[in-house]
C-alpha cells in the first residue's frame, strides 16, 4: 500500500494519520507527501502511527524535521502508537535541547601541554639513567668475573661493526678529503700558498673529519642495527625468555655491543685518517703539484704531537654514545612492529645528534686546554 | 614440605600498572605435582601473573611464595637463582633467532653450568628426543613451523631440570595435530619429571583435557577454582559465560563508554575531537 498522510482538524487541534508503506524504500514518496502539508501550523498535533507499515527511521526523521519546520515551536506534538525510531529520535532531540555538559579531559592549554611534555621527558631521563646504571653495574661485575666478558659475542660484534664497515669508511674519508683539499688548494692558490693545503688536510682530517665521519657512518650502520636487532628480540619475546632463564639481557646483549664498538670505532678512525691523508695527498700531488717528499716534510711540520690524539681520543667516547643510544632504543621497543621502526629511526637521529654535540664540547675543551 | 602444602602461594596480591589495577586481593595456591590451568578473559592479566611468579614484575602488595622463597622483596640474585628452578614456555617459543636449535637448547646449560661439552651434547639430544625433534637439531629457528618452534622451546625450558614449568598460551595458533602433541607433552613431562606445571590459556576444551585444577581469573581476582568437572558444573554466571563462550554476561559485551545518546549528540566531535 502506498504511503499516505491525512491531516484533518482545525484551530489548535490537528490530527495527522500516517498510513501505508513508511519503510526506507518509500522515502522518495514520503517526501512528496510531506510537501503537501500546510506551510504553517499551531496548537496540538496528534500523530497516529497505528496504520503505518514497517516505518523506517529515515521517513520518520523526515516527518519530524518537516513538522519542526512548519510548527516552529508553536505546535505540541503527541504520538499515538509510535514506532521505536520515533521514540528514539524524540529522545535525542530532547537531549539536544537540554544541552550536554562539555567533556572535561583536563586542561589543554599551551602551559598544560608544556607541563605534560616536561613530565614525559623527566620519565624518559630517569629510565635512561637507570639503563646506564645497569650497564655500569654489569661492567663492575665483569671486572671481577672474567667469564662475563663474553668473548665470542664481543668478537662477532667487532667484526660486524668494525671489519665490515672498512670499505665504506675508506671510501667516504677518501672522497671528503679530496673535496676539502680541492677547495682549499683553489683558495690558497690565490695567495701563492698552495703548499699549505697539506696543513689544511692534515689538521682537518686528523683532528675532526676522520673521527666525525667515521662516527656518523657507524651511527647510521651500527646504531640502527643495534636498535633493530634488540628490538626484534623484544618483539619475539626473546628478551623475556632470557630473563625467564635467569640471564641478564644487559650483560648478554647490551654490554658486548658497547665494548665491541668502543674497540672498533678507534680502529676505524685510524683507517679513516690514513685514507683521508692519502686522498688529500693525491690531490695535492696532481692538482697542486706538490711532490711526495715535499708533502711528507710539510706534513711533519704541520702536525703537533697532539693533533693525531686530539682526534683519536674522541673515538671511544663517540662509540659509547652510539652504542648506548642504539641498545637503549632497542630495549624500549614494546609490542608493535611499528614501534621497532620508530625506535630505530630515533636511535640514528639521536646518536648522530649526541656525537656532534660531544664533538662541539671537545672543541671547546681542547681550546681551553690549548690541546 | 609435605605433598599437600602449596609450592606456589600467592596471598592478597595487588598489582597496578600506570594507575590501572590488574590484580587486587589475588589469592592462589598451587599444589606440587599437578597441572594447574589459569584461565580468564583476555586482558585479565594471566601473562602478568606468570611475570609476578618469575619475579619479572613486582607486586605492589601481598606475598608471593615460590618453593619456599618470598619473591616480593627478594634480592636480584635470589630472583635469578629462583628462575633457574623454573622453566618457561613463551607464546611463540621465543627461540634465539641467530643460533641453531641445538644451541638454543644448550644455551641455558652453557650459561649456568660448566659441564663438559660431551655431557651438554648428551643432555641436549635427550631433551630434543623427548619432544621428538632430535632430527631437527641442526636447523635454524626460522626453518621451524610454529608447533616445532614451541616444542624446541619446551626442550629448552626443561633442559635445566626445573621444578616448575610455566606455559604462556601454549596452544595459540596451532593446528589440531600440534595442539595434541603439546597437550600430551605437558601431561607427560609433568608426570615423568615430577614437575609442577602452570598453563595459562583460554582454550577451555584443551585445558579441561589436561589440567588437574583450574583457576578462573576475572576482575583482578580468582572468581572460581576447582577441577575441570567442578568448573563445568558450576552455577556461577561468570564461569558459565566463560566455559560456554557467551557474548554478554558478567564480562560485558560493551567496553565502558559514556552514555550512548550523549556520545551521538556530542557537539564538535566530543571526546574524539
Amino acid at each position: 500500500m502506498p504511503s499516505s498522510l491525512a491531516l484533518d482538524g482545525g484551530g489548535d487541534d490537528w490530527h495527522l494519520r500516517i498510513a501505508g508503506d513508511w519503510s526506507a524504500r518509500a522515502l522518495a514518496e514520503v517526501q512528496i507527501r510531506l510537501g503537501d502539508l500546510p506551510p504553517s501550523l499551531a496548537g496540538t498535533l496528534t500523530c497516529d502511527w497505528s496504520a503505518a507499515e514497517s516505518p523506517g527511521i529515515g521517513p520518520a526523521w523526515a516527518l519530524l524535521m518537516r513538522l519542526e519546520a512548519i510548527g516552529g515551536g508553536r505546535v505540541r506534538i503527541q504520538h499515538v502508537s509510535p514506532p521505536r525510531h520515533v521514540v528514539f529520535l524524540e529522545a535525542l532531540r530532547d537531549r539536544a535541547r537540554t544541552g550536554i555538559p562539555a567533556d572535561d579531559a583536563g586542561p589543554n592549554g599551551a602551559l598544560a601541554r608544556l607541563g605534560r611534555w616536561v613530565l614525559s621527558r623527566g620519565d624518559e631521563a630517569r629510565e635512561f639513567a637507570s639503563f646506564v646504571g645497569r650497564i655500569v653495574a654489569v661492567l663492575v661485575r665483569a671486572v671481577r668475573r672474567p667469564r662475563s666478558w663474553r668473548l665470542p659475542s664481543l668478537t662477532r660484534h667487532v667484526h660486524e661493526t668494525g671489519v665490515t664497515a672498512i670499505p665504506i669508511v675508506c671510501l667516504i674519508a677518501f672522497l671528503i678529503s679530496v673535496i676539502v683539499a680541492y677547495l682549499g688548494s683553489q683558495q690558497l692558490r690565490l695567495f701563492g700558498a698552495e703548499i699549505f693545503v697539506v696543513d689544511l688536510i692534515a689538521i682537518a682530517v686528523l683532528r675532526e673529519m676522520g673521527v666525525l665521519l667515521t662516527a656518523i657512518i657507524v651511527a647510521g650502520r651500527s646504531g640502527s642495527a643495534f636498535a633493530a636487532e634488540i628490538g626484534a628480540m623484544q618483539l619475539n619475546e626473546e628478551i623475556d625468555a632470557l630473563r625467564a632463564m635467569g640471564m641478564d639481557p644487559v650483560e648478554l646483549l647490551v654490554v658486548p655491543r658497547i665494548l665491541a664498538l668502543t674497540i672498533a670505532l678507534p680502529l676505524l678512525t685510524v683507517i679513516a685518517d690514513a685514507t683521508g691523508l692519502l686522498g688529500g695527498g693525491l690531490l695535492a700531488h696532481y692538482q697542486a703539484h706538490i711532490s711526495w717528499p715535499q708533502f711528507a716534510d710539510r706534513l711533519r711540520a704541520a702536525i703537533a704531537p697532539t693533533t693525531f690524539w686530539a682526534g683519536l681520543i674522541k673515538a671511544p667516547v663517540f662509540a659509547v654514545l652510539i652504542a648506548v643510544v642504539g641498545t637503549y632504543r632497542g630495549m624500549r621497543v614494546r609490542e608493535s612492529p611499528r614501534e621497532l621502526g620508530r625506535q630505530t629511526t630515533i636511535a640514528v637521529v639521536q646518536s648522530i645528534f649526541f656525537v656532534i654535540l660531544a664533538d662541539a664540547l671537545f672543541a671547546v675543551l681542547f681550546v681551553r686546554l690549548g690541546f | 614440605m609435605n605433598a599437600t602444602s602449596p609450592i606456589i602461594d600467592l596471598r592478597e596480591v595487588r598489582y597496578t600498572v600506570g594507575g590501572r589495577v590488574i590484580f587486587d586481593g589475588l589469592d592462589m595456591q598451587i599444589l606440587p605435582g599437578q597441572v594447574t590451568a589459569v584461565m580468564g578473559p583476555s586482558g585479565t592479566g594471566k601473562t602478568t601473573l606468570l611475570r609476578l611468579i618469575t619475579g619479572q614484575a613486582t607486586a605492589d602488595a601481598g606475598s608471593i611464595d615460590v618453593g619456599g622463597v618470598a619473591v616480593v622483596g627478594a634480592s636480584r640474585s635470589q630472583v635469578y637463582a629462583l628462575r633457574q628452578r623454573m622453566g618457561m614456555l613463551f607464546q611463540n617459543g621465543a627461540l634465539l633467532t641467530d643460533i641453531s636449535v641445538f644451541e638454543n637448547v644448550a644455551f641455558p646449560l652453557r650459561e649456568h653450568t660448566r659441564l663438559p661439552e660431551r655431557l651438554i651434547r648428551q643432555l641436549v639430544l635427550t631433551k630434543l628426543q623427548a619432544v621428538g625433534l632430535r632430527g631437527a637439531a641442526g636447523l635454524m629457528p626460522a626453518e621451524l613451523s610454529g608447533g616445532m618452534a614451541r616444542r624446541v622451546a619446551l626442550a629448552r625450558a626443561i633442559v635445566m631440570d626445573p621444578q616448575i614449568l610455566l606455559y604462556d598460551e601454549p596452544f595459540v595458533g596451532l593446528d589440531p595435530i600440534s595442539m595434541g602433541v603439546i597437550l600430551r607433552l605437558i601431561r607427560r613431562f609433568n608426570d615423568a619429571l615430577g614437575l609442577t606445571s602452570i598453563v595459562v590459556s583460554h582454550d577451555v576444551h584443551e585445558i579441561t583435557a589436561v589440567a588437574d585444577r583450574v583457576f578462573l581469573l576475572s576482575g583482578g581476582r580468582v572468581v572460581a577454582q576447582g577441577t575441570p568437572q567442578e568448573l563445568h558444573d558450576s552455577p556461577s554466571d561468570i564461569v558459565k559465560q566463560f566455559v560456554g563462550g557467551l557474548a554478554d554476561g558478567p564480562v560485558p559485551f560493551h567496553y565502558p563508554a559514556p552514555d550512548y545518546f550523549e556520545e551521538l549528540l556530542a557537539r564538535d566531535g566530543g571526546r574524539f575531537a
